[in-house]
């Protein structure tokens, strides 16, 4: 909401200064978003006539117009705009100036071989509207003011509020003055609409069809008859271009006066082209309308339309339609003030996605008293600048407004706020908000003005008189530092260790978008289903990511073109498996690429490989509590894994839900989305399928003991199929005898040359070692051969000799 | 002269020369060995005579003594030039580089949320967490923000069906209900994370994250809310003192509402908090809306209290001094590296935020 310190002053007398005014409107909610000053530069922008135009010679779709800028000067201008053209009427800015919207500083240049000196504006330019295509177009009543500067010499800054939904009444000039004169900045003035007194009749039958969802629940309206419209006057073309608005012609420059200055929109028909009065329906679903905006709206049922005999004239509260617009030419005005369901404009406006000053208003609220205000200030304008003669004003109602009451108990504000003020206090900042107040003991009954929506319980009184007594008299209560309850539960907990796990082990944390390209998401989503985003950012950003490697692997190219070859990144965060909340699992997933130790002087270099995925898996798990006796690994992975190089790991013997899958991403993927490197692999941790630890680090100390005695290591070297898994061998070992095995280790692995193409040769150290007493020879060779036995009756392996 | 002075002048003065090992070892077994010059003097004492046996053991012993010091420290002193010629040979070159190892870090938006949690955890509130997919129900009208509400517009939102049904959340406030619906009060939690909306700009992006803050109980007025930040600001930003600011807003869940600035200036292209006379926004909060108690089942006339949200990402770009919010979630490693914080660096009540 666009304001100046000058229309203000039409409200609220006040001796204050703007500087005060500005710090004022925050501290009572009204935020101050900019403060521009138009007066001081805008004077250069100066009305002007295209006298001349000519196609610029070295470009198709420029123009080199000679511009009269007054007092005999003509200007060449190049100019891009398809309506410049012989005659217009526009504006024109000097080297120089500096172009409000985009800040950029005006110098005379060549243009393709062409010297421009200045440029002609578009509205969007000077920020009078979003339109950009083509040049201003004044009415040729400016022609007067060729020469002279375009913006009034308003010494008054442009004031950019942002108003919060629930303030429609600040969206009028008056509610801004009201909020303020409260709040001891100055006094409102008293607003005295004189009534229309007229005996003309209203000629022009209005009605509202009572039907289900009827979004118009009042419409006044009055006939003003022998108009003559024409270009407003000086003073309201300063007013409106003061707050950066286009004057347009004296009626609907007078419409839009109203609607700022007060809130109230209105609209003006031309009352020749309705035929036989207005009828207020639900729309037909397929009725189609072409609006003020120039575009053709295709209506479905339900909506709230004016309509005369031959259909829809407007959406009412949203937008008029261009066949009973008014023009320069109108002589018979039917101006109408009425109220709209906000829920019903905003429905409409939804779906047509349409975007209005009158929507904007409607959808959060007008002043359903405000009818009558409306007409009377509007229809007493037109006729001072237009003539004519005003009718009766008629009020079509299905709904009288109930004025809403309030009960409040002032103990209720220091109980929210913190601080006192009193009772007599309390009673000043309401009333000079527009509450009407009688005392009732000790509560005080309230009437709350009707142009307040906002206001319905006795916590928005709270809030009223926090807000004008001032944010700054709440105190500073000091937090008490007391814990009753652990900051972080077990899942949490863990959540953190395993992040900070994974990042010690080399890996960059990353934290990359939720969604993903569905190419990418496609390589990775296993079985998943697809959740697409209705309405994306981006094509690219169109799904839900099934998995985190999506993303990983996509910025891992990236940086490997920027030249990186050996990265290790991870991400923790949410997959998603479905559409419902809470369909979704946290998992830590880890991408490395690339070499170990390259160009290393001392150290061999060697691919990253599927042991390294596998390393950093097993001891982050192990690290964050899991007891590594229990894992359990087996070859069944998704697809996007390389089939015969990665794992899937259990963390209780395969009893439980798997709790990783580690290994070489598929080489498919990588040629598919062009990727160079020598070796990738990586690492999902399902971090919803980790058990929670139940145990303290307390309970997980559990009693100290250890053997004294003599340990001896003895080596076997066992020949097995190739499909016997060396997991299967220790496990094998270990489970023999768990008071003497106390370690298995692999410490070869052959397959080659002397031994049969189907066989590999694995080498193991066993720890064998008592708590009772010093193994002999004897004791250590029964050992020996029932590890032999049971390793060859199991696993179907022969020692080798 | 007597035998043993002999003995004694003449090999203190062979020890004296430029001797290897074997030398040494070789003057060792003359004096010492079993018929050695030494341990030969040592069989004579029976044979000498009483009144002077004791004199010439006596005698006997120091030379002895004072022979074998000087060998060993004479092998001591070869072998140390040994050793020392060895390691003269092993010398290399120290300056050159370590075995290579690699650095792993934590993204300054984990780093924050640990920070965050660290600082309210001080004065009680514990972490809750709700998931990134939300219903309508829960991210808006539950919220106080019924269907057709204008603020709805404030909020561009990601839809996962034609219904409009279900969402990404737009904001972290949906695990205030959450967390009232499945509890009974008192409430005090804070609530990281992810958070949506269909916004992409320089200083927009569709995923960010916010900080909810909840704490509901009985007689927990706008006075408490003001402190809780005033202190949660000061920690954050490791500073003895800030300018803070509430200023009346609008939110559809609180009554009354605020938005909150800090004071700032700018020194050196850096932003420097509690300083200056320039205004930052940076949270919103108030006081939580009656209805939105009804609609969790607390009795709103019995409980009252506070909630706020803070956009994590940029309480991170304010206290390192990042510009580019795009930047968190590019993933450069440039840019990870440089921003990123060390695995070690936990920040803890006891051991501060930073080193």
């Amino acid at each position: 909401m666009k304001v100046t310190f000058d229309w203000l002053k039409d409200h609220l007398k006040t001796n204050l200064k703007e500087k005060n005014l500005l710090e004022q409107l925050t501290n009572i909610g009204l935020e101050v978003e900019s403060v521009e000053n138009l007066s001081a530069d805008n004077e250069l922008f100066k009305v002007a006539e295209i006298i001349k135009t000519e196609k610029h010679p070295n470009a198709d779709r420029l123009k080199v117009c000679d511009v009269n800028i007054g007092k005999n000067e003509i200007k060449k201008v190049v100019c891009g705009a398809a309506n410049a053209k012989e005659g217009l009427l526009t504006i024109y800015a000097p080297p120089g100036a500096v172009i409000p919207k985009t800040k950029m500083k005006l110098v005379v240049a060549k243009i393709r071989g062409i010297t421009s000196y200045g440029m002609l504006c578009s509205e969007s330019e000077l920020n009078l509207s979003d339109q950009s295509d083509g040049i201003t177009e004044l009415p040729m009543g400016y022609k007067k003011n060729i020469g002279k500067s375009y913006f009034s010499k308003s010494k008054s800054n442009l004031i950019d509020l942002s108003i919060t939904p629930n303030r429609p009444d600040c969206l009028g000039i008056r509610g801004i003055a009201r909020d303020l004169a409260a709040s001891g900045f100055g006094k409102l003035v008293d607003f005295n609409e004189k009534k229309i007194h007229s005996k003309n009749k209203h000629t022009l039958n209005v009605k509202i069809n009572k039907e289900k969802g009827q979004g118009c629940t009042a419409f006044g309206s009055c006939l003003i008859t022998n108009v003559k419209n024409s270009e407003s006057p000086q003073w309201l073309k300063d007013k409106l271009i003061s707050i950066g608005q286009k004057p347009i012609s004296a009626i609907v420059d007078i419409t839009n006066y109203v609607m700022l200055d007060i809130n109230r929109p209105l609209h003006a028909y031309d009352a020749d082209k309705i035929e036989k009065g207005i009828i207020v329906r639900n729309s037909q679903p397929g009725e189609e309308f072409t609006a003020l905006d120039n575009k053709n709206y295709k209506l479905e049922s339900g909506m709230c339309v004016i309509s005369d005999n031959r259909g829809v004239l407007g959406l009412g509260g949203i937008i008029g339609g261009t066949r009973s617009g008014t023009e320069l030419d109108t002589k018979n005005i039917l101006l109408e003030s009425a109220y709209f369901e906000p829920g019903s404009i905003r429905k409409t406006a939804k779906i047509l996605n349409l975007e209005t000053d009158a929507k904007f208003r409607f959808e959060r609220g007008v002043d359903p008293l405000s009818i009558e205000d409306g007409l009377n200030k509007a229809a007493k304008l037109i006729k001072e600048i237009c003539g004519g003669e005003i009718s009766k004003i008629d009020i079509q109602k299905l709904e009288t407004y109930k004025t809403k009451k309030i009960v409040f108990d002032p103990n209720i504000f220091e109980k929210i706020s913190g601080f006192k003020i009193s009772f007599k206090e309390m009673i000043k900042i309401l009333e000079d908000l527009g509450f009407e107040v009688k005392k009732d003991k000790k509560r005080l009954k309230l009437a709350v003005p009707s142009w307040r929506p906002d206001i319905s319980q006795e916590v928005d009184i709270v809030e009223e008189l926090v807000r004008i007594s001032g944010y700054e008299k709440i105190k500073y209560i000091e937090p008490i530092k007391q814990r009753k309850k652990p900051t972080l539960n077990k899942f949490q907990k863990l959540f953190h260790f395993l992040q900070r796990s994974i990042a010690s082990k080399g890996y960059l944390e990353t934290i990359t978008w939720s969604f993903t390209d569905q190419r990418y998401n496609d390589y990775f989503r296993d079985t998943k289903k697809e959740i697409k985003i209705i309405n994306p950012i981006s094509s690219e950003l169109g799904v839900l990511r099934n998995s985190i490697f999506s993303n990983l692997i996509m910025y891992m190219n990236k940086n490997l073109d920027r030249g990186f070859k050996d990265l290790s990144i991870f991400e923790i965060g949410p997959i998603f498996n479905g559409l419902n909340p809470g369909e979704q699992n946290t998992v830590v997933c880890g991408l490395s690429a690339g070499k170990k130790s390259r160009l290393s002087w001392i150290e061999k270099d060697r691919n990253i490989d599927v042991f390294d995925a596998k390393r950093d898996v097993i001891q982050t798990l192990v690290e964050a509590g899991y007891d590594s006796q229990k894992f359990f690994v087996d070859n069944k992975t998704p697809d996007y894994y390389h089939p015969g190089k990665s794992g899937r790991l259990f963390l209780d013997n395969g009893k439980d839900q798997m709790a990783a899958y580690f290994g070489e991403i598929h080489p498919n993927i990588l040629k598919q989305i062009d990727m160079k490197t020598e070796a990738l692999v990586g690492f999902e941790i399902f971090m919803d399928n980790l058990k929670l630890p139940e145990k303290t680090l307390n309970d997980l100390k559990v009693k100290f003991s250890f053997s004294d005695y003599q340990k001896s290591e003895r080596d076997f070297a066992f020949l097995v199929n190739k499909d016997v898994n060396a997991q299967d061998l220790i496990n094998c070992i270990s489970s023999i005898d768990k008071s003497l095995v106390k370690d298995v280790k692999v410490f070869d692995l052959y397959q080659g040359d002397n031994i049969p193409e189907n066989q590999k040769s694995i080498a193991i150290s066993v720890t064998i070692q008592s708590s009772e007493k010093t193994l002999n020879e004897a004791d250590l060779e029964q050992i020996n051969n029932l590890i032999i036995k049971t390793v060859e009756n199991k696993t179907g392996a022969k020692i080798r000799s | 002269m007597s035998d043993l002075k002999k003995i004694k002048d003449e090999f203190l003065l062979k020890l004296k020369g430029k001797l290897d090992i074997s030398e040494i070892n070789q003057i060792k077994s003359d004096l010492f060995g079993k018929s050695g010059l030494i341990s030969t003097q040592f069989k004579k004492i029976g044979t000498i005579a009483e009144s002077e046996r004791k004199k010439f053991a006596s005698d006997l012993n120091t030379i002895k003594d004072e022979l074998q010091d000087l060998i060993s420290s004479k092998i001591n002193e070869v072998e140390n030039a040994e050793i020392n010629k060895k390691l003269e040979k092993e010398k290399i070159d120290i300056t050159l580089p370590e075995r290579p190892f690699v650095r792993g870090k934590i993204h300054p938006v984990s780093q924050t949320i640990d920070e965050i949690s660290s600082i309210f955890s001080e004065i009680g509130f514990s972490v809750e967490e709700g998931p990134d997919v939300e219903n309508e129900y829960n991210n808006f009208t539950a919220l106080n923000t019924p269907e057709n509400h204008p603020a709805r517009d404030m909020h561009d939102t990601f839809y996962l069906d034609e219904k409009k049904q279900k969402l990404l959340r737009t904001h972290t406030s949906p695990v205030q209900i959450r967390t009232m619906l499945k509890g009974k009060p008192p409430f005090k939690i804070i609530a990281p994370g992810r958070t949506y909306r269909s916004d992409s700009d320089q200083t927009h992006s569709p995923m960010f994250h916010q900080v909810e803050g909840l704490y509901i109980d009985k007689n927990i007025n706008m006075g408490h809310l003001k402190g809780c930040l005033n202190y949660f600001i000061k920690e954050f930003f490791e500073v003895d003192k800030i300018k803070m600011r509430f200023r009346p807003s609008h939110f559809p869940f609180t009554e009354p509402s605020a938005e909150v600035d800090i004071g700032y200036e700018m020194k050196d292209g850096k932003i420097v908090i509690g300083e200056g006379n320039q205004w930052l926004e940076i949270l919103g909060c108030g006081m939580v809306h009656p209805n939105v108690l009804k609609n969790v089942k607390v009795d709103p006339t019995k409980f009252q209290g506070y909630a706020f949200g803070i956009g994590i990402d940029r309480l991170a770009m304010l206290k390192y001094g990042i510009n580019d919010l795009r930047a968190f979630f590019d993933c450069d490693y440039r840019w990870l590296n440089h921003f990123g914080f060390d695995p070690l660096d936990v920040p803890t009540n006891y051991r501060g935020l930073s080193r």
